[in-house]
């Protein structure tokens, strides 16, 4: 009978995580108080900080070149983002220097550029992009009590997943989900999936999927999913302003 | 008689510990419904390579193709190779096979679509066929689990396109997939070697979601009829006379070169090479 009881007790954790695929990694809830950067999954403890480029291999013409006003292919707009897409002005973002407004935590790693993602502190991941300069924290710790201010980047917890890392940001300010106009509302949340895979010619890919939920804007969560390649240093790191067009 | 017993369980229970590394590590079964959200076909315009790192040859040979070959009876439906599945506009049907006795999983197999046929996933360990072996539309996949992350080796295409709109794969093309599950999305992520016909590995990833609504394992039938093509042409465009390589330029303001798949455009600096929105006619 002891046997049966230390075979259970070695399985348990395996029973648990196989009825829950998504439910985070034996004691991920807790990391919080003890160190994020310590207890990440082997896997990415390794090769998740570095400078990452983005491979724009898809929607390459929504990303690459500022789409004219109107082409909103793919995206399950309200009708109400659609009026207010139509009326997108970049003169009007530029002239109230809002021209961030499509460098957002929801449509940030969807544009062409180079990340850097680095430990700020034991239980803080800082990702930097290059084009539009701008800062993402994730937060392993509990979020505050209080919000805060809304900001372009939000607030982003953070949590291990097996060999994955989960955010979710929330307590944004308005932006754009392309850089045509097409809106997401301070309500929307990103929920982002971070997992790694080896490259074919050596040093690793980056998978980031984004789901963004916006009740005002969106008839259906918006997912997609881009791809970045580690690159061995920070020589092609280029920071460059948010343009509007 | 009760300690004989609890060997048993215990033995049971062990065999189940051990056996887990060779098993599934996240259920991947189920029907997964595309979303759509990412343009990953490429086909609205006949000359849309974007994103495509095809190398000389390649860029040539996509040139070169016209989409009235579709109209010949016997390319009516020669379908798209296993890479279509993260492209195509589908969802994911996936079922398993098991062994009787021992519970573990032998194959995992995307169902089949009008035009992509089923793609099977082999579990078991078995080795890809010889080089000389048969090249089919789905060619042979092999996979194995990566701690969550079932990975999938594809060999044995025929050769045929890496795009509907014409970008050519070769028969040496070769495709991982990586299935990565977070609760109900499935990431699919591709990467798609050809010597022949890529500069460098084409990297894509393509999300689904979980769905209660049942998807068909397979599509419907395709049937060939007269469209109007000769039987004694092959509808193609020599070089330099493609009608279409500045439409996405003009409609678009995508340069050329962007168009026509050079490996540089898929890198963000290229983006200092675009002149801004409006200037591009």
């Amino acid at each position: 009978m002891r046997i049966v009881c230390i075979a259970s007790l070695f399985m348990l954790p395996f029973i648990a995580a196989a009825q829950n695929p998504g439910a985070p990694a034996p004691g991920a809830g807790n990391v919080a108080k003890t160190n994020a950067k310590a207890s990440a999954p082997a896997q990415l403890q390794q090769d998740l900080t570095g400078y990452w480029v983005a491979f724009v291999t898809e929607d390459w013409r929504f990303r690459m070149v500022t789409p004219r006003k109107g082409d909103y292919q793919a995206v399950p707009m309200t009708e109400q983002a659609r009026k207010i897409a139509n009326a997108w002005d970049p003169a009007a973002d530029e002239a109230s220097s809002d021209q961030c407004k499509a460098y957002g935590a929801p449509a940030i790693m969807r544009l062409p550029a180079r990340f850097h993602i680095s430990w700020q502190d034991d239980n803080t991941l800082r990702v930097d992009s290059d084009s539009g300069m701008q800062t993402r924290l994730f937060h392993f710790n509990s979020p505050p009590s209080s919000p805060g201010e809304r900001t372009r980047q939000g607030y982003s917890t953070a949590q291990w997943q097996s060999a994955a890392l989960k955010v979710v940001t929330t307590n944004l300010r308005s932006g754009y989900l392309r850089k045509n106009g097409i809106p997401y509302s301070e309500n929307a949340a990103a929920k982002e999936y971070f997992d790694i895979a080896p490259h074919p010619s050596g040093g690793q890919v980056l998978v980031v999927t984004t789901i963004v939920d916006d009740p005002l804007y969106l008839q259906q969560p918006f997912i997609v999913s881009s791809q970045f390649k580690k690159e061995a240093d920070g020589s092609k790191w280029d920071p460059t302003p948010c343009t509007v067009r | 008689m009760k300690g004989s017993n609890a060997w048993i369980v215990g033995a049971v229970l062990l065999c189940l510990f051990v056996c887990r590394t060779a098993t599934a590590q996240v259920e991947i079964t189920g029907s997964w419904a595309a979303r759509n959200h990412e343009s990953l076909t490429g086909d609205g315009l006949p000359v849309d390579f974007t994103g495509i790192p095809l190398n000389d040859e390649g860029r040539i040979r996509a040139l070169s193709y016209s989409e009235s070959q579709l109209a010949m009876e016997e390319r009516q439906c020669q379908g798209w190779p296993a890479f279509y599945l993260v492209q195509g506009p589908f969802g994911l049907k996936i079922w398993s096979d098991t062994d009787p006795l021992k519970g573990t999983v032998i194959s995992y197999t995307i169902g089949a679509w009008e035009d992509r046929a089923p793609l099977t996933i082999w579990m078991d360990g078995r080795p890809h066929p010889s080089k000389y072996a048969e090249h089919t539309r789905a060619g042979f996949t092999t996979g194995t689990w990566e701690g969550n992350t079932l990975v999938a080796y594809t060999t044995h295409m025929k050769a045929g396109f890496l795009r509907k709109t014409g970008a050519p794969s070769s028969d040496e093309a070769t495709m991982t997939l990586r299935f990565y599950r977070h609760g109900d999305i499935l990431t699919v992520l591709a990467i798609i070697e050809d010597p022949i016909y890529l500069a460098e590995a084409w990297i894509l990833s393509r999300s689904f979601q979980l769905s209660a609504m049942p998807l068909p394992p397979t599509g419907p039938p395709c049937v060939t009829a007269y469209e109007g093509s000769s039987v004694q042409t092959a509808p193609h465009y020599l070089p330099e006379k493609n009608p279409f390589v500045d439409e996405m330029t003009t409609k678009y303001g995508v340069p050329r070169e962007a168009a026509t798949g050079k490996p540089e455009t898929i890198y963000p600096e290229y983006r200092k090479k675009i002149p801004p929105l409006g200037t591009v006619r």
